[in-house]
């Protein structure tokens, strides 16, 4: 079944549930939120992602109603907030350190809120029961918060601040206290819990990972401003600026020139193309015949006697026959023909010959002498001539032994493997000494894994696998 | 081995300090007045062997006790110091908790300013401030002469030999011992509840009501006690600063003690002034358990 999409920042019919228009904050000289807009919907999981100090916590706490703003319109639902304080806002708030009431019971700690409302008992006795039930907390009702752990404490501060079924549930870094498999776990939880409540959530946080796997949209902020606003897909695979693909994720950056690429690919040769051509015409054949050479190594090639035909030498031959050489015998260096016939067997592969292949358009970036241009199809050729970043993700660069069939292919030594169980991340140095991260899922078992330290080893990207950025 | 006389050092310690003294007023509160030195009897004579032990025990009695309870001076004077007592630990508490909620909400650079400033009258000796609170509070002192220059008053207030002379030197002793519990209590307070608190609806006042106080009320028990304990015997402040108008049950003993030289008299009285103790010292030490409790 088909769902629709939850995407009420492109309907232009739906007004916001908040709205921040030019809001500042300073403190002292220090402006900590500068000339800040933003619109969040009703039922969204907004994040606020961004390291420490670039205004999030700020931002959340101007929210609730516990910083005052210097300047601009804070609106909930369409009226001005900014003047309201804390305990009169329909806004509840999820402390990052839970902010439990010690000398309270978890029951008592989830009807504060009720009772300063002045709901009556029965009211009271069936919503903190709901809360329990909700956050799975009814058998420790009764319990101080000190006799729970870290991961029920979490559950009865969101219980608490639920409970009065805010408008807006603001939570301030609130899996930060958590061990990773707990947090994780928590992390759908509180996506469930949201889904079912309704609520509108806003997360702050400085975990990437966590903003990704709970949000509807993210907000990046750097420095007091807002960098991108955008689904969690988005930042990653589209981020905008090099701060915002370098703070989400790993990323690999080169920085160079842009130059438009033709778009049809018939009436102008491909650079690359003379490049490579002129980058390996000589070296190509040098290389083959490396390849050759290495080949002649393996069993099939080497005509060697095996351990019983050595045996039987020694035994019986060698009396007639003199000593045997133990120096490998080597085959002749392969004749022009056969370089030939492996070049044509090769050549297919070669991404100078494959050039229709690759999509047209977009632009190249001239990013180190001596290095062929990065091909960027999906590159817009208005920054053509400026000064940009191509970013790429390490799992988009794959990594091979031999020059792989891919628009984009360097050749580099392998520095450090950073096995992580599922993934390995290879650093990989090309000729010009510059680091590229590639990443391979680890399919098959270590034992079976060709590629190791010290190995020369290609890495290789698709013509759409990066972003261009201007910087 | 080692855990045993680890542990034994303050039993020992407590045995020796404690215990055996107050073994000895014991004996001394059962013996009679006598005109002897030491000023009672009977007095234990081992060299007489069983014998000695048996005649020693059996002149012990309770008949310093009953003289007690037939003089009205020693209950009224035991009534007037709780209510001395009481009173001034309410007033320290009313003074001392403002300034430590002042103290724990300070910035964090003044704070160990601050706390110096709370312990900074212990460097001078007890005595010494008694006295020049004498001098302050005299008819002729600092304060009358002040208040006059200004026009306030046109003839000298009587403060000194009046209970409220006395008021004035407990609360001002032992506020510390009031500043300091509550402040370390205050401290600890995490500013987020009070932010959660609001959060939940809760005006500012009813915020501190329902989080600040609850949550100090370790520090306020501990301060409270440590103030009243010592008050209630309190004995240089009554009899500096009181005058004869004050009758408090430290001040009678002493003169029991050493103008009457009545020393069964005057240990009956501080038997008794123990009993009186034993029972807010044993909540004392139930406040402090608890609280140790709620922190692990």
């Amino acid at each position: 079944m088909a769902q629709t999409v939850f995407a009420p920042w492109t309907d232009p019919v739906q007004k916001p549930l908040i709205e921040f228009r030019n809001v500042s904050k300073r403190f002292g000289d220090f402006t900590a939120i500068d000339n800040l807009s933003l619109t969040i919907y009703e039922k969204e999981f907004f994040a606020l992602l961004g390291p420490s100090g670039c205004g999030k916590t700020t931002m959340m706490r101007m929210l609730a109603g516990f910083e005052t703003i210097s300047g601009g319109h804070i609106l909930l639902d369409g009226q001005e907030i900014s003047a309201v304080p804390p305990n009169k806002r329909p806004v509840n708030m999820m402390f990052q350190s839970y902010a439990l009431f010690p000398h309270l019971s978890i029951w008592d700690n989830i009807a504060f809120g009720l009772k300063r409302e002045g709901r009556d008992a029965a009211f009271i006795d069936e919503r903190v029961d709901e809360m329990l039930r909700l956050t799975r907390m009814s058998r420790f009702a009764r319990r101080k918060p000190h006799q729970i752990s870290g991961g029920q404490r979490q559950r009865v501060a969101l219980a608490r601040s639920l409970a009065k079924a805010p408008k807006l549930l603001l939570l301030d870094e609130p899996l930060g206290a958590l061990d990773r498999k707990l947090r994780e776990e928590t992390q759908f939880e509180l996506m469930d819990i949201q889904e079912k409540t309704g609520t509108t959530f806003v997360i702050v946080t400085h975990d990437q990972e966590e903003a990704m796997t709970v949000a509807s949209r993210i907000a990046v902020m750097d420095e007091g401003r807002i960098v991108q606003v955008d689904t969690p897909d988005q930042i990653y695979e589209a981020p905008n600026s090099v701060y915002v693909a370098d703070f989400i994720g790993d990323v690999n950056l080169f920085s160079g020139t842009a130059t438009a690429r033709p778009v049809d690919m018939a009436a102008a040769p491909e650079p690359t193309v003379a490049l490579d051509a002129e980058a390996t015409a000589p070296r190509h054949d040098a290389a083959l015949r490396d390849t050759v050479e290495a080949n002649t190594a393996t069993a099939q090639r080497l005509p060697a006697p095996d351990r019983k035909g050595d045996w039987l030498y020694d035994k019986l031959f060698r009396r007639f026959m003199g000593s045997r050489e133990t120096a490998p015998r080597r085959l002749p260096p392969p004749s022009p023909a056969e370089v030939a016939a492996a070049r044509a067997r090769e050549a297919p592969a070669r991404p100078a010959d494959s050039a229709p292949a690759i999509k047209p358009g977009g632009i190249l970036v001239d990013w180190a002498d001596g290095q062929p241009p990065i091909i960027a199809a999906n590159g817009d050729t208005a920054v053509a001539g400026e000064k940009v970043t191509f970013s790429i993700r390490p799992e988009k660069v794959t990594i091979d032994a031999e020059q792989p069939d891919r628009p984009n292919a360097y050749k580099g030594k392998v520095i450090d493997i950073a096995y992580l169980g599922n993934i390995s991340t290879f650093h990989v140095e090309l000729a010009n000494g510059t680091m590229v991260k590639a990443q391979m899922v680890n399919a098959r078992r270590l034992a079976n894994r060709h590629i190791t330290w010290e190995d020369e080893v290609w890495i290789g990207f698709s013509e759409t696998a990066g972003v261009v950025l201007k910087d | 081995m080692r855990k045993a006389v680890l542990i034994a050092i303050p039993y020992l310690w407590l045995v020796a300090l404690f215990l055996v003294p107050f073994l000895i007023v014991l004996k001394i509160s059962l013996s009679d007045i006598a005109l002897a030195r030491p000023p009672y009897m009977p007095q234990l004579d081992l060299t007489q062997g069983w014998a000695g032990l048996t005649a020693f025990f059996s002149e012990l009695d309770l008949d310093n006790f009953a003289f007690l309870a037939t003089d009205d001076l020693y209950w009224k004077s035991y009534l007037s110091s709780l209510r001395i007592a009481a009173l001034s630990t309410l007033i320290t508490l009313a003074v001392g908790y403002p300034i430590a909620y002042g103290m724990a909400r300070a910035d964090h650079a003044w704070r160990p300013t601050l706390l110096m400033l709370v312990i900074l009258p212990f460097w001078t000796s007890f005595l010494i401030r008694v006295y020049s609170w004498m001098g302050i509070l005299s008819n002729e002192g600092t304060l009358n002469t002040v208040l006059q220059w200004l026009g306030v008053i046109n003839e000298p207030l009587q403060i000194m030999n009046t209970p409220t002379a006395v008021y004035i030197g407990i609360v001002y002793t032992y506020l510390p011992f009031m500043v300091l519990p509550i402040y370390s209590a205050l401290e600890k307070l995490d500013d987020s509840l009070l932010e959660a608190a609001e959060d939940l609806g809760c005006s500012r006042f009813t915020a501190f009501w329902l989080v600040t106080w609850p949550l100090s009320r370790s520090g306020i028990v501990a301060g409270c006690f440590l103030v009243f304990i010592p008050a209630l015997g309190e004995f240089v402040i009554p009899s500096l600063l009181g005058g004869s108008s004050t009758l408090m049950i430290g001040k009678v003993l002493w003169e029991e003690f050493f103008n009457n030289r009545d020393w069964p008299v005057a240990s009956a009285v501080a038997v008794i002034l123990l009993l009186i103790l034993i029972i807010p010292i044993v909540l004392f030490q139930r406040n402090e358990q608890k609280a140790r409790e709620a922190e692990g």
